[in-house]
């Protein structure tokens, strides 16, 4: 029986179909969603000068672009960011409003565990949230057990979120 | 008085005459000051010529000012694609390999007076594809291996994962055992106290890692499960260590595969900074010889962090049948702590402060007293999320006063 089982196990690893990484949601559609089905055309914000050290203080690390793209109608922003939780990027998008969170989506999840800060029960938490000037989020965000590496690489790609759109002005940057 | 009214007339005649003469004269004076209408014309024509000069300038700056933004847009273009061709040229396994690691160093007091390297923990991982990746962790204890030393080199884990689909997955090699809060989340960051708590590393026992199989993954509204089978544990039989779990664990060193365990656990985390959890496991028998002792583990805890606010709880428990561990009371084994903490934020990173009650009976078969109680109190410091400073006091209450040692732990961690 020891041995049936153990042949079970290996068998169910070698005829599992493959998977690929986990992608919730394709950026075109959350921007869609995020601008009531018609997103307005990309523009470019430049992380140079004074930005690119906010930029560096509030990552913990140099920022890994030189531009950032993001979509904008009036006091409306969406960002869509990357951000390595232990070793593999999380992709999130952010839609910022009135400089606060108005919604954040995980759309793309690589690494091995951790995969739960897709959730809503844990994304919810940054609705409404700010930045403040000392960098730290206006409200502390409950994290996950077991997935605290995720939890802290979509915190920081909020506060990032949050930065870019306090620099965006409507005359400044063109589009690509 | 006719002539005196007469002149008073004409020298009022006079002065009208004499004012209005001289307004005359001021007024040709001033019409001469003034430029002629044909002057002022040209004025105003070569005013008009300068504006429609600015204008143009103005316009071919502008021209300028957008073809230096285009020149800029296309070199950021070009900047940004050598950036990402820089990180992937030459291409080679090291560009899908990553390396991380932790790493702990102790101070305690009391009777075990000593400074200690005590871990030193290096990871590997590689992904060979989007679902198929190796995962590795040697480790270092008390600084120098070998004989004669006090340290080891260690095999922690290393196991092949699979992704399945829909969220599940399936591993293979070396892995840690579902079990407890600290078995596989045990860098120094992410635990109070200087030491591993003393129930996960005399019940659990904590680290614990065997060689196997194990499917895992999400089942939807919170829940994951983890299932695995593995090489199980070969106790004793007779001596000080007989039937304690901790002293048979094979570690997947030449492990005897008679008998094999399995493991089983089911997790809540449905709502942010809240695991529940249970965890079981059977093996036919824990000696690995001809004569079946069957063991049963059963653990359970919850693992809370609600703002500044946590709580950590875990039971766990042994049933060991079998006539030689109830003669030594090692039949059933028990241990279980609470403990409450309370985070938050200074102008140089976190501190939480906490308090753990832990009792433990590797014994608790017979009637002897021979549980152990330790209550700790101690504070962490976070300058960095990757990196803690640790103190705290610990108050031993055991059946023999020479395995108590009340005495004061420092230690700095680090994960990166």
């Amino acid at each position: 029986m020891r041995s049936c089982l153990a042949l079970f196990g290996f068998a169910l690893i070698l005829l599992a179909p493959p998977a690929r990484g986990e992608v919730y949601l394709t950026p075109d559609k959350f921007l869609a969603d995020s601008f009531a089905g018609a997103a307005p055309p990309p523009k470019i914000i430049w992380l140079t000068g004074e930005l690119a050290q906010q930029a560096e203080a509030v990552l913990g690390h140099k920022a890994a672009a030189l531009r950032i793209r993001y979509w904008a109608d009036g006091a409306r922003s969406a960002w869509i960011l990357d951000e390595t939780g232990k070793t593999e990027a999380i992709t999130a998008g952010f839609v910022i409003e009135d400089q606060k969170i108005a919604r954040v989506q995980v759309l793309e999840f690589r690494e091995s565990r951790g995969g739960e800060v897709r959730h809503p029960f844990f994304t919810n938490q940054f609705i409404g949230l700010s930045l403040q000037e000392n960098d730290r989020l206006s409200e502390p965000v409950d994290g996950i057990s077991g997935a605290t590496l995720s939890v802290r690489a979509v915190e920081t790609m909020a506060k990032f979120a949050l930065l870019l759109a306090r620099h965006v002005r409507p005359s400044e940057s063109a589009a690509p | 008085m006719k002539n005196f009214a007469e002149r008073i007339r004409f020298n009022g005649l006079m002065a009208t005459g004499m004012m209005i003469a001289g307004t005359l004269a001021g007024s040709a004076l001033a019409q001469d000051a003034l430029p002629s209408r044909e002057e002022m014309w040209r004025v105003i024509q070569a005013q008009q010529k300068e504006i429609d000069a600015l204008k143009a300038a103005q316009t071919g700056t502008e021209k300028r000012v957008v073809a230096t933004e285009e020149k800029v847009e296309a070199t950021g273009a070009v900047v940004a694609q050598q950036m990402e061709k820089a990180d992937t040229s030459p291409a080679g396994w090291w560009n899908n390999t990553s390396i991380g690691g932790y790493g702990e160093l102790h101070y305690n007091g009391g009777r075990k007076d000593e400074i200690d390297a005590h871990r030193f923990v290096l990871f590997v991982e590689h992904q060979f594809t989007d679902n198929m990746r190796f995962f590795s962790e040697v480790e270092l204890e008390h600084s120098v291996a070998g004989e004669g030393e006090n340290g080891e080199v260690d095999l922690e884990q290393a196991f092949l994962e699979f992704g399945l689909g829909g969220k599940q997955k399936a591993q293979a090699g070396v892995f840690l055992l579902p079990i407890g809060i600290m078995n596989e989340t045990h860098e120094p960051p992410t635990f109070y106290g200087v030491e591993r708590n003393g129930v996960e590393t005399n019940i659990i026992p904590t680290t614990w890692r065997e060689g196997g199989a194990q499917i895992l993954g999400e089942l939807g509204n919170g829940f994951s499960y983890n299932a695995s089978i593995h090489s199980g544990l070969e106790v004793a039989t007779a001596g000080g260590n007989a039937f304690k779990p901790r002293d048979g664990r094979t570690e997947a060193s030449e492990a005897p595969a008679n008998d094999p365990a399995m493991t089983a656990r089911l997790r809540w985390n449905g709502m942010p900074g809240v695991e529940l959890s249970v965890s079981g496991q059977y093996q036919n028998d824990i000696t690995q010889s001809a004569d079946d002792t069957q063991a049963f583990l059963v653990e359970t805890h919850a693992d809370i962090r609600r703002g500044p606010w946590g709580l950590r709880a875990l039971y766990a428990r042994w049933e060991i049948d079998g006539a030689a561990a109830k003669a030594l009371g090692r039949d059933e084994q028990y241990g279980w702590y609470a403990e409450p903490s309370y985070r938050f934020a200074v102008p140089l990173g976190e501190i939480g402060l906490f308090a753990r009650y832990s009792r433990w009976d590797n014994t608790a078969g017979d009637k002897l007293d021979s549980k152990f109680d330790q209550t700790q109190l101690g504070v962490n410091f976070w300058p960095h999320p990757d990196v803690v400073l640790k103190a705290d006091y610990q108050f031993d209450d055991a059946p023999a006063s020479t395995s108590e040692d009340d005495r004061f732990n420092l230690g700095v961690g680090f994960q990166f």
